[in-house]
């Protein structure tokens, strides 16, 4: 009895395991025919490799001054060396090495934020949107105010007060995002709720923390994933902006953003100081914003549809195109 | 109607309270103002003096019912940096500011608009596909460097327009473009997008079957749907330009408005004119948010104000 | 009226609409023909997704994006709506010669426009009247539909509206142009059945009243037995069966037809038990070869994988069925 048991059981693992590599399949199928997405994901992979592995990658230490080749200009410039690729700043360090650091902060404040502001909205709307009532109306009128605050002002004043630094940054900027996961959870929940069979695992006795965590959050997933990207892409803007404002992460460490601001005053005589930079910032930006809304489209059957009947559409009006030049050229 | 109006005004007042206790929490007790202040070789006794001029001696609800009590009177006291009263100088600078957003969103509108129309008359061809990478890329360019190298390009490169400052009407060029492009992004994409959905609905057909011109039926009777989305997103933006993020862009062109002042302020520890500053932000987010819902109910007579 | 009266006021000839989704393309409409003659009512039934609609939306215009009008012709008083010189006179036809009532009013209307301006604007793009002459005859219209106080109402918005007020607006607005032609696509549907009698019963005053041709689409057998002069049978895409509506329902040839009666509850008939049709719709993706009703049909042979047009009876009486060409009408 036992045995066969274990055996079944193997056997759902199997069963389970074979459709998790399907999905995995299905999805790098679905990658391959939406080719914005497939940059996407193999510049946003690249990024993190990047970023895991500067130390091996870079040419040089970020922070390692070269007064004698201050603002040398990229390799192909006449003055340009191999020694410093993409050439160096006012104090001599290695741009390229700068730039490969950078994603690490980049990233990494990204990531924090996201998981934290994430994880507080997501509970916050949970509870309001399940528990309802005082809970809720608490909760929602809380959301309601925040999002009314002029929230970069208070994140700046709040920087300048405590002291600006990696944590504070990180800390501030989900004080000031979370309210978006909580909306958004919450009026899902309410929607799913709703649903025959929600009711009836209510109906049946289950207790809330079951209904939330095998019911209702794995209906979550699609857009909490979707919003978290999108949310990815902004909080990187903002941590590159809080950078260049001088109130984010600060010398000696690097960001793209303190770049760009320590490469301002170069300017007009070494534009790379402000370019390269700049570039990371926004393809990485584009690379997530591509991930997002590829996702988007593959989480939603008929926005899949439309897409298709788009596709159709042109691919009719090319044929037809086709069709009248053959008439035309026919005598 | 009178309740709506008096519902948001509370809550209007809640947002205005909970800002300023956050900026009197985060200046009085996270910080201590006069270290903040004073510079570090001020004697012991500067410190006392000053610390009594702010009223910062007596106990902290003493001084928070007076900081209330001076709110009320639009009274900061003097910017320490400049030596007027604070309010003088957000009433100087917030016009700048408002200028500068309402050009630079205004140009966001009347571009993105029809772009976002076209792109949505033909979901998937060539002009959608082009319509929607170009506003991925405006969304991913950080705006500092986008102003940086307008400069670069436009006033050092071709030198027809000026840096930095605001002495002439040329000179809001490059900060509204600036400021108006991330807007241009996001707006043409949520046009596109409210668009797609609205011509996907019963009423275009009926709109179609009435034999109305087409014009009529996407700009009019689709476009007005379209409208509620459209309306939010705009009037975020302005909320959102006016609540701080007109710092960056103000930052980069030296353009006198309050953001930059702000971010002036913050350097030279000037509590009192950053308090005025939040405080006036505050209340203009309310003052929008209210607006803003007379101008969703004029688009949509379904919603009903409450 | 001017128009000569030996062609009939629209004619639909092997009309094909094929619509391109993910699955493969369906076939909406494979080759539908029929005609309507002034002043006639012709009913058009079948099951959901026979390709009704779609029939009359192309005769409308109004197929787009992942749909293609691929085949076949539409003449409205012989003049062609599909060629070169129809997609300007289909501009001009639609809305004004010819009209159309949809299935739910609910989203029928535009939500943020209030229904005089909704009603109104047809009348001035149409006739080219003025704000003031409009507004007259959109209260007439409202008064026409049997809607009172039409001044309070014109300045209403629909979600003020119930479902059959709305309903009665779109009749208005149909009606506006003075039309040759109205299509109700399944008119009541989305209706309650105390509504749907009334809804019905203006539709056929109305129909008298003014000796409009109105195409019906239902799938209300009863509805079509009441009010309309004539009844095309449409199964998978094709007519399966055409004639006089009380022949039609007298003795129905098609065995579709024949089970679609048998499958309508009948007040005056008592002995004969109600028979669903055993089987489901074919996919239209790949419909059967030859009759698609044949794996469904009870009298099937191996004659019904070959296509069989539509072919004469007699009667103005037309049914694509190899048994009943036969004779062997059992």
């Amino acid at each position: 009895m036992s045995q066969t048991n274990a055996d079944s059981l193997e056997q759902a693992l199997e069963q389970h395991r074979h459709e998790w590599v399907e999905k995995l399949f299905e999805l790098g199928r679905e990658l391959k025919r939406d080719k914005a997405g497939l940059v996407g994901v193999m510049l946003i992979t690249a990024l993190v490799l990047m970023a895991v592995f500067a130390p091996y990658i870079a040419p040089h230490d970020p922070t390692d001054q070269d007064l004698t080749a201050r603002l040398a200009p990229p390799v192909w410039y006449e003055k340009g060396t191999l020694k410093h690729i993409l050439g160096t700043d006012h104090l001599g360090r290695d741009v390229l090495s700068r730039t490969i650091h950078g994603a690490r902060v980049s990233l990494w404040v990204g990531a924090a934020v996201v998981l934290l502001a994430g994880g507080f909205g997501v509970v916050m709307g949970l509870m309001a949107g399940y528990l309802g009532g005082r809970t809720d109306a608490f909760v929602m009128r809380w959301v309601d105010t925040q999002v009314a605050f002029p929230g970069l002002l208070l994140a700046l004043i709040i920087l300048a007060v405590i002291g600006p630094s990696l944590t504070t940054v990180v800390v501030v900027l989900a004080l000031n995002g979370w309210m978006v996961y909580g909306r958004m959870t919450r009026s899902a929940v309410l929607s799913i709720r709703q649903s025959p069979y929600v009711e009836a695992a209510e109906v049946v006795g289950c207790r809330w923390p079951r209904v939330i965590f095998r019911h209702i959050l794995p209906n979550l997933t699609s857009p909490l994933l979707t919003l978290g990207i999108l949310e990815f892409a902004r909080i990187v803007l903002a941590e590159a902006a809080l950078s260049f404002l001088g109130l984010g992460i600060q010398p000696p460490a690097t960001s793209w953003g303190l770049d760009v601001a320590m490469g301002k005053n170069y300017m007009f005589m070494a534009w790379w100081l402000v370019t390269i930079p700049g570039c990371a910032i926004a393809v990485t930006v584009l690379a997530i914003n591509l991930v997002a809304s590829w996702l988007r489209l593959i989480s939603d059957p008929q926005e899949r549809e439309k897409q298709f009947a788009r596709h159709m559409a042109g691919a009719m009006r090319k044929k037809m195109h086709a069709t009248i030049k053959k008439e035309l050229e026919a005598p | 109607m009178g309740r709506f109006i008096y519902r948001r005004l509370i809550h209007g007042l809640i947002v205005i309270m909970g800002v300023t206790i956050i900026v009197f929490v985060v200046t009085r007790m996270v910080g201590d103002p006069v270290q903040v202040m004073l510079p570090l070789e001020s004697t012991l006794e500067q410190r006392a003096a000053f610390e009594k001029k702010l009223g910062l001696d007596r106990p902290i609800h003493i001084q928070f019912v007076d900081f209330m009590a001076n709110i009320v009177r639009l009274d900061f006291g003097e910017s320490l940096w400049q030596k007027r009263p604070a309010m003088d100088i957000v009433f100087e600078k917030l016009p700048m500011t408002i200028l500068l957003t309402a050009v630079g969103i205004g140009f966001a509108c009347v571009v993105a608009i029809p772009m976002g129309i076209i792109a949505a008359l033909r979901p998937g061809g060539v002009v959608d596909r082009i319509t929607v990478f170009v506003s991925l890329l405006g969304l991913s360019v950080p705006q500092f460097w986008l102003g940086l190298l307008f400069i670069v390009l436009f006033a050092v490169q071709f030198k027809i327009l000026p840096t930095s400052g605001a002495a002439t009407p040329a000179h809001i060029i490059m900060p509204a473009l600036t400021m108006g492009l991330p807007t241009l992004a996001r707006l043409v994409m949520l046009v596109r997008s409210s668009m797609i959905d609205e011509l996907n609905q019963q009423y275009v057909k009926t709109s179609f079957a009435k034999g109305l011109p087409f014009v009529r039926v996407v700009g009019i009777h689709a476009l007005r749907n379209a409208g509620l989305p459209i309306m939010t997103l705009v009037g975020w933006e302005v909320i959102r330009s006016l609540a701080g993020y007109s710092v960056v862009v103000e930052t980069v062109f030296a353009w006198p408005g309050i953001g930059l002042t702000a971010i002036q302020a913050i350097e030279r520890d000037d509590l009192i004119l950053i308090q005025a500053i939040v405080f006036t932000a505050a209340v203009c987010v309310v003052v929008i948010n209210i607006f803003m819902d007379f101008v969703y109910k004029l688009i949509d007579p379904r919603l009903k104000l409450t | 009226m001017s128009a000569s009266r030996n062609v009939p006021l629209l004619e639909v000839r092997d009309l094909v609409v094929n619509f391109y989704t993910r699955g493969g393309v369906v076939q909406a409409s494979r080759g539908v023909s029929f005609q309507v003659d002034y002043g006639q009512t012709l009913g058009i039934v079948g099951e959901s997704g026979s390709g009704k609609s779609v029939a009359v939306q192309a005769v409308m215009g109004l197929i787009s994006t992942p749909g293609r009008i691929e085949g076949g012709d539409i003449l409205f008083q012989g003049r062609s709506l599909l060629d070169q010189a129809g997609k300007k006179f289909v501009r001009e036809v639609r809305g004004k010669d010819i009209s159309m009532i949809f299935q739910d009013p609910m989203t029928s209307l535009n939500p943020v426009f209030t229904i005089g301006t909704q009603i109104t604007e047809v009348l001035r793009h149409h006739m080219g009247m003025t704000r003031d002459q409009a507004r007259r005859r959109a209260m007439d219209l409202l008064g026409l539909v049997d809607i009172n106080a039409p001044e309070k109402r014109l300045k209403q918005y629909p979600y003020e509206m119930s479902g059959g007020m709305r309903q009665r607006v779109m009749i208005a607005m149909a009606l506006a142009c003075e039309p040759q032609l109205i299509i109700a696509d399944e008119p009541t549907t989305a209706l309650d059945v105390t509504i749907q009698a009334q809804i019905l019963e203006l539709l056929t005053d109305l129909q008298q009243r003014l000796q409009v041709s109105v195409i019906l689409i239902t799938h209300d057998l009863g509805v079509v037995a009441q009010l309309c002069h004539r009844v095309a049978v449409m199964y998978a895409g094709r007519i399966v069966e055409v004639g006089d509506a009380d022949q039609v329902f007298a003795s129905p040839v098609h065995p579709y037809t024949k089970g679609l009666i048998r499958a309508t509850p009948r007040l005056d008939v008592v002995t004969e038990r109600m028979v669903s049709i055993d089987g489901v719709p074919p996919d239209l993706i790949s419909p059967p070869r030859g009759c698609a009703f044949s794996p469904r049909c009870d009298q099937a042979k191996k004659d019904c994988l070959r296509a069989q047009a539509l072919t004469p009876l007699g009667d103005d009486r037309h049914v694509s069925c190899w048994c009943a060409i036969k004779g062997d009408t059992r």
